[in-house]
């Protein structure tokens, strides 16, 4: 169920399964269409998360260190909705990232960028009754990779959603404004209506930014689908 | 290499949706977790393994695909209970699992046979429990059912062609239950749309 009408064709609203640009899709996508099962209750529910799945350090991934993560500190918020735009309440947001030169705290991330040992690079947070969530966090930096020559990712923050509904779940990744590596991004641009590409890219937030501590930025999330009726046993 | 060369100067983002975007192969940072693959606590009587491979387009493992399953308890109850990250007490159940495959592609879950779950129609449907397959080169997650037993009854089994159908079912061995996922190829997994879009 979608309020919207906003003009995105549902199937180019989600990259498609095969995109060639995207080497690594081509032995991973499904060839066969999609069935469209009955609407069944393991899929229109699922679970619920509550304070002990998230400490109150881990929506700041500065502070984990015994020092000062390096790089330009940012506040990231936003709210999670679904299609009607009530808030999703209560529920994990988890996100993960390389740190300001570029690098994952990963085996296998073999960019030769240096690591920050203040900084890892991973959070998660409840959001709260009005749907919204908050990081603390480092500018993520662009990295190369090797789908094509001279491959380079934007900078992104990688965002894990579960809504209420199995669903809802959606992982995604936050872009920044006026990156000039989108152009040649098969990632980014595997989304193929612009308007729809475009909601992956956080704004500038002034009123957010944090006089003489941290600029800010905002990404408002949506899933799809409303709230599932409350089942009845 | 590809240059996207459309006019990004004119076209506002409209509300809707957010798009999905892979999941990337530096997850494992971030979303695996110690209690990930128990849906259920060990001592929960009934307790099984339901494991299998993840295979791409040649057959060969997926080491960096991050499985997710959801289902009912054995009376076809879901768990309301707050909380996945936290261990199940020994006879707890969760409803959530998350495991991520090894180098060889393989994943594993601690967990029970769901009880039946009708459809919103209120519609008889056989024994399942719903399935993500996250994964590098995957820009978006996969979905599909896993089934316990062959059940011709079931409105999704009977709606898929029966060459595919064992794609769907889970096979007994040592301990519990198989259920390998293909994302390509003529053995290819049945896949579901139930994106909330």
């Amino acid at each position: 169920m979608s309020s919207f009408d906003d003009g995105v064709r549902k199937d180019d609203l989600d990259p498609p399964y095969l995109f060639a640009d995207y080497a690594s899709t081509v032995l991973r996508s499904p060839g066969k269409a999609l069935l469209v099962p009955p609407p069944g209750l393991t899929e229109l529910t699922g679970p619920a998360f509550g304070n002990g799945d998230v400490r109150d350090t881990d929506a700041d991934l500065t502070v984990h260190g015994s020092g000062e993560a390096i790089g330009e500190r940012i506040i990231v918020h936003g709210t999670v909705t679904d299609s009607l735009g009530k808030p999703v309440r209560s529920s994990l947001v988890e996100v993960w990232q390389a740190n300001a030169a570029g690098r994952y705290v990963h085996a296998l991330d073999q960019h030769p960028a240096p690591l920050d040992p203040n900084f890892v690079g991973a959070g998660r947070c409840l959001t709260d009754d009005e749907g919204r969530f908050r990081f603390t966090t480092i500018k993520p930096g662009p990295y190369p990779w090797k789908n094509h020559t001279n491959a380079w990712r934007p900078a992104h923050i990688h965002f894990s959603l579960f809504g209420r509904a199995f669903t809802q779940r959606l992982v995604t990744q936050m872009y920044f404004p006026g990156d000039p590596l989108f152009y040649q991004d098969p990632i980014f641009n595997g989304v193929r209506d612009e308007r729809a590409r475009k909601r992956m890219i956080s704004s500038y937030d002034h009123g957010t930014t944090s006089p003489e501590w941290a600029t800010g930025y905002r990404f408002d999330i949506v899933l799809g689908g409303a709230e599932a009726t409350p089942l009845e046993h | 290499m590809t240059e996207y060369t459309y006019d990004v100067t004119d076209v506002a983002a409209s509300a809707g949706p957010t798009p999905s975007q892979t999941v990337g192969p530096f997850f494992h940072m971030a979303l695996p977790y110690d209690a990930g693959p128990a849906v259920v606590g060990p001592e929960r009587p009934g307790a099984l393994t339901l494991h299998g491979y993840v295979y791409d387009g040649e057959g060969a493992g997926v080491p960096d695909a991050l499985v997710e399953v959801w289902q009912a308890d054995e009376e076809g109850a879901f768990c309301g209970t707050p909380g996945v990250y936290e261990e199940p007490d020994a006879t707890g159940f969760r409803g959530f699992g998350r495991s991520a495959t090894d180098e060889h592609g393989h994943y594993a879950f601690t967990t029970v046979r769901p009880g039946a779950v009708p459809t919103t129609d209120g519609a008889a449907q056989a024994p399942h429990l719903a399935m993500s397959v996250f994964a590098r080169g995957m820009l978006r997650r996969v979905v599909t059912r896993v089934y316990f037993a062959p059940d011709d009854a079931d409105p999704l089994l009977a709606a898929v062609d029966e060459d595919r159908r064992a794609t769907l079912l889970a096979t007994r061995d040592e301990g519990g239950y198989r259920f390998d996922v293909r994302l390509q190829g003529p053995d290819e997994t049945v896949f579901l749309d139930v994106f909330a879009r």
